[in-house]
């Protein structure tokens, strides 16, 4: 199973909650494939996808689920501790591991190699840390959102990548109705 | 009144509950002060571009945020500005120890202080600077308008301000 793959799989269970949609082909493909007011997509700003998902899940009640990449885990690696050490029950992130910087062309990550995000995260003091492989994604998901346990997924797949179209809606527009769906 | 309780108080008055930190020996006071109140949830970061994150996130949460930093994090931070804070249009004041200016005694800090006001200015950041200890009665008004206008506001606040070394 590649990326793609894990959304299309995912999307009904992501259907009912806030989304902050990593940058290039994750929020590109969950638009494609389920574009909805409560999935924030990033147009830009590599690594901040979980940053912005622990500051709204710390902000409001809702469960907020961050879709991250190992790549732009690797970028901000200082997100780690800070989820840590500020819990967040109502905060998932879903890092989708694929060893591989896909939206740049697959070039390999250090977590396809000797690191482990897993390792990494429960170093961090990260409590509930969960790794999967993509296949168990959705009920491994399912269950961290039933536990009401802050909680971090590695979901380990494939690299590749499917043809997307780019998000050309406008960012304050994705924004706003993004806030609605918060506020709802 | 103690200066960072007087910025503080002004953040509390705007109902900024959510702030995030990156220290500078300058800063100590107002971090201090904000890690004591019971109003504001404060979150240090390791960087300043993922408080910037953050900061975001809670500003879509419906808090409203602020960022302490020092003026070198311009350097880590612009395109976190632009992409993110920017193109969304998000407020999120900037509180800003201006390292580099008179009275410092670290030479490397004044490389970055020569580009910190072209850089804000580059970047349409409006930006406010505080020498003096009576500028900071124009911090009420400064929150005031980063929350009606939806934009990153940079308060500068240098040595001569914050009292010396």
């Amino acid at each position: 199973m590649i990326r793609s793959d894990i959304i299309r799989e995912i999307a009904p269970i992501l259907r009912d909650q806030l989304v902050v949609c990593n940058i290039g082909l994750p929020s590109q493909e969950m638009h494609l494939i389920d574009d909805n007011a409560a999935n924030f997509y990033m147009l830009g700003t590599m690594g901040l996808s979980s940053s912005i998902g622990l500051g709204l899940a710390l902000s409001q009640p809702k469960t907020v689920i961050s879709i991250d990449g190992d790549g732009s885990v690797l970028t901000n690696f200082g997100t780690l501790p800070t989820i840590a050490n500020n819990v967040a029950d109502n905060f998932i992130l879903l890092i989708v591991d694929n060893g591989s910087y896909g939206s740049t062309g697959d070039q390999p990550t250090y977590a396809g190699k000797k690191t482990s995000l897993t390792a990494v995260a429960k170093a961090c003091g990260c409590e509930t840390v969960v790794e999967c492989q993509a296949e168990e994604t959705g009920k491994v998901l399912q269950a961290a959102i039933d536990s009401k346990k802050m909680t971090i997924i590695v979901a380990k797949c494939e690299s590749g990548n499917i043809k997307v179209p780019v998000i050309t809606m406008d960012p304050v527009t994705i924004r706003d109705r993004f806030m609605g769906a918060v506020k709802a | 009144m103690d200066i960072s309780k007087q910025i503080v108080d002004d953040f509390v008055a705007n109902d900024i509950s959510f702030v995030t930190t990156v220290p500078c020996k300058q800063l100590a006071g107002v971090i201090e002060e904000v890690d004591s109140r019971p109003e504001i949830y404060h979150i240090p970061s390791n960087k300043e571009d993922e408080g910037m994150g953050l900061c975001a996130g809670a500003f879509m949460g419906g808090k409203r945020p602020a960022i302490i930093m020092q003026n070198t994090a311009i350097g880590v931070t612009i395109n976190t500005l632009v992409t993110l804070t920017q193109f969304y249009r998000m407020p999120l004041p900037m509180l800003i120890s201006y390292r580099g200016e008179l009275k410092e005694p670290v030479a490397c800090q004044a490389e970055m202080a020569v580009h910190t006001k072209a850089l804000l200015n580059q970047l349409n950041i409006p930006t406010y600077h505080f020498h003096h200890r009576e500028d900071a009665q124009e911090l009420d008004a400064i929150l005031k308008y980063t929350f009606m206008c939806n934009k990153p506001v940079a308060i500068l606040t240098d040595a001569t301000f914050w009292g010396g070394y």
